[in-house]
C-alpha cells in the first residue's frame, strides 16, 4: 500500500494531517450549525396578498434554498477550478494540473447531483413537480451533470496517464460551455424557466434569514476545500503508485536483461564476450 | 495560412469521402439504420399519424444523432486500422486541417443522411413543410455542430478499447442543446409548434460556430498521440 511519503506528504498512513482534521472540524461544525439555521431558526417564508389577504409563499419548502443556493455556487467553482486546471493541463503538461482537474470535476458532480435532488426537493412544493422538462436552467443543469459524468467515465478508463489527461482536458473545457448558459438561461429564456431571476428581492431576505443563506455559502466552502485537499491527495497517490509500478517494471525488466541481450534485439553486436543472462 | 489549411482539409474531406464512396459502410448500414429508427418510432407510437407529425421534429433529430454516432465512429477509426493515422501526422498536415478535413467529409454524409430522413418523414409520417428554406437552413446549421462535435469526440474516443461505448456517453450530452435547437426550429417548419424557428437557427449558429472553434484548437492536443 503507497504511503504519503510517496507524494512527498509526509509518513503517514492517510491523507489527513493535523491542519486538514481542523479543517474537517470546522467543515462538521459548519454543517451542524447551517442545519439548525435552515431548519429551526429561520423563519418560514409566509407572505399575505395585499388585495386578497391570503397566505402565499413558499412556506417551509424556502428552507431547502439555504442549501440548494450554496452547492449552486460551488458547483460553479469546482468546474471553474476544473476548466482552469484543464488549460494548464494543455499548456504546461503536468500531473498537477492534471489532478487537480480531475480533483475538481469529481466534487463539482457530486456537487452538481445535490444541487439536482434539492432542487427536485424543493420543487415539488413550490412547483408542484419533482421534474419540469420545460425549465431551460434544470435542462442545461441536467447537461452539465451528464458531460461531467462522461467526463469520468473517460477518467475511468486505463490508459497513458498522459495521454489520459489531455483527453480529458479537451471535454473539460468543452462542458464548462455549458456554465454560462445555466447561469445566464433564466435571463435569457426568461418565458421558458420556473426558475426566479432573483430570491433575494423577492423574499425579501434580511436579517438571519440573510446570515443563513451566506453561511450557508460559507459551509459549501469548507465542505469543498476539505473534500478538495483529501481528493487531490489521493490523485497524487494514484499518480505516485503509477509512476512507482513503471519505475518498478523497468527495473525488473532491466534486471532481467543482459546488455548483450540489448545490443542484439537493436541490430548491434555485442561488444565482448556475452555475459551470463539472468533466467 | 488559412489557404494552406483550406487546401488540407479540402484533401482530407475528399480523402475520406472518396473511401465512404468505396466501402459504402454510410450508404449500406448507417442510413438503412436511421431508416429503421424511424419505422420503429412508428411502431412504438402505434401507427397515430397525428402523434407522429406533431414529434416528427424531435424523432427525426433522434434518427439523426443515433445514425451520426455510428458515422463518427466510422469516420474515427478510418485510419487507426492500418496505421494511416500515425502517417498523417507525420505528412505535415496541421491538426486543424485535419479536424476540418474530417469535420467537412462527416458534414457531407450528414446532409446525405437528413435528406433521406426527410424523405422518411414525408412519406412515412405524412408531415408538411411549411417553411422549406427554414428546414433546409436549420438543417444545415446543425448538421455543421455535429459534424464538429461528434468529429472532436470520435479523435478523442478513438484508440480507446472501450470507444462504443464511450463516445456516446460523451457525445449525446454535448449535442443535446444542438438537439433542442434543431427540433424547435423543425417544428416551425413543419408546423408542429407555434414557435420563432429562425431565433433557434441562430442559437444554432452559435452553437456550431463555439464548437468548430473548439474543435480546431484543441484536435491538436489529442492527434499528437
Amino acid at each position: 500500500m503507497a504511503t504519503t511519503t510517496d507524494a512527498g506528504l509526509g509518513e503517514r498512513d492517510t491523507t489527513g494531517s493535523p491542519r486538514s482534521r481542523l479543517l474537517g472540524i470546522a467543515t462538521l461544525i459548519a454543517v451542524a450549525i447551517l442545519g439548525v439555521l435552515a431548519f429551526a431558526l429561520t423563519e418560514p417564508d409566509v407572505r399575505i396578498h395585499p388585495e386578497t389577504g391570503e397566505e402565499f409563499g413558499q412556506f417551509d419548502a424556502v428552507r431547502m434554498l439555504y442549501v440548494h443556493v450554496p452547492l449552486v455556487i460551488v458547483t460553479y467553482l469546482s468546474y471553474g477550478i476544473c476548466a482552469v486546471a484543464s488549460i494548464g493541463v494543455l499548456v504546461k503538461r503536468t500531473p498537477w494540473w492534471d489532478v487537480t482537474a480531475h480533483t475538481a470535476a469529481e466534487i463539482g458532480t457530486i456537487f452538481c447531483g445535490l444541487v439536482l435532488v434539492t432542487g427536485s426537493i424543493w420543487g415539488r412544493p413550490v412547483w408542484n413537480t419533482w421534474w419540469e422538462w420545460g425549465d431551460v436552467r434544470l435542462m442545461t443543469t441536467l447537461v452539465l451533470f451528464l458531460m461531467f459524468t462522461g467526463y469520468l467515465a473517460l477518467r475511468r478508463i486505463t490508459e497513458d496517464p498522459r495521454r489520459q489527461a489531455r483527453r480529458a482536458a479537451v471535454v473539460a473545457l468543452v462542458a464548462v460551455l455549458d456554465i454560462p448558459l445555466v447561469n445566464r438561461s433564466v435571463e435569457w429564456w426568461e418565458n421558458r424557466t420556473l426558475h426566479q431571476r432573483s430570491t433575494l428581492g423577492e423574499l425579501k431576505i434580511e436579517d438571519l434569514t440573510l446570515f443563513t443563506l451566506f453561511f450557508g455559502f460559507v459551509t459549501a466552502g469548507l465542505v469543498l476545500a476539505w473534500l478538495f485537499l483529501h481528493r487531490f491527495r489521493v490523485g497524487w497517490l494514484e499518480r505516485a503508485a503509477i509512476d512507482h509500478g513503471v519505475a518498478a517494471a523497468i527495473v525488473e525488466r532491466q534486471s532481467e536483461t543482459s546488455d548483450a541481450e540489448v545490443r542484439r534485439s537493436v541490430g548491434e553486436q555485442p561488444e565482448g564476450p556475452e555475459e551470463g543472462l539472468v533466467p | 495560412m488559412i489557404g494552406r489549411i483550406s487546401r488540407d482539409a479540402w484533401l482530407v474531406a475528399c480523402r475520406d469521402l472518396r473511401i465512404e464512396a468505396r466501402s459504402r459502410v454510410v450508404l449500406d448500414q448507417v442510413v438503412p439504420f436511421s431508416v429503421l429508427v424511424l419505422v420503429l418510432f412508428g411502431f412504438a407510437l402505434d401507427a397515430d399519424n397525428r402523434t407522429l407529425r406533431t414529434f416528427a421534429p424531435g424523432l427525426f433529430w433522434v434518427a439523426v444523432l443515433l445514425s451520426a454516432l455510428l458515422a463518427v465512429q466510422r469516420s474515427a477509426t478510418l485510419d487507426r486500422s492500418d496505421g494511416t493515422d500515425t502517417a498523417l501526422r507525420m505528412s505535415g498536415l496541421s491538426p486543424i486541417s485535419l479536424f476540418l478535413g474530417r469535420a467537412s467529409a462527416v458534414y457531407v454524409q450528414l446532409v446525405a443522411l437528413q435528406v433521406v430522413l426527410v424523405g422518411g418523414l414525408l412519406i412515412l409520417y405524412g408531415v408538411d413543410v411549411e417553411d422549406p428554406l427554414l428546414l433546409v437552413v436549420a438543417g444545415l446549421v446543425a448538421g455543421v455542430a455535429v459534424a464538429a462535435a461528434g468529429t472532436l469526440y470520435g479523435a478523442l474516443a478513438s484508440g480507446l478499447g472501450v470507444r462504443e461505448t464511450l463516445l456516446p456517453i460523451l457525445l449525446l450530452p454535448v449535442l443535446a442543446p444542438v438537439l433542442i435547437g434543431a427540433t424547435r426550429a423543425f417544428d416551425d417548419a413543419l408546423g408542429a409548434a407555434a414557435v420563432d424557428g429562425w431565433a433557434w437557427t441562430g442559437l444554432l449558429s452559435l452553437a456550431a460556430l463555439i464548437l468548430t472553434v473548439v474543435g480546431a484548437s484543441t484536435h491538436s492536443a489529442l492527434v499528437e498521440d
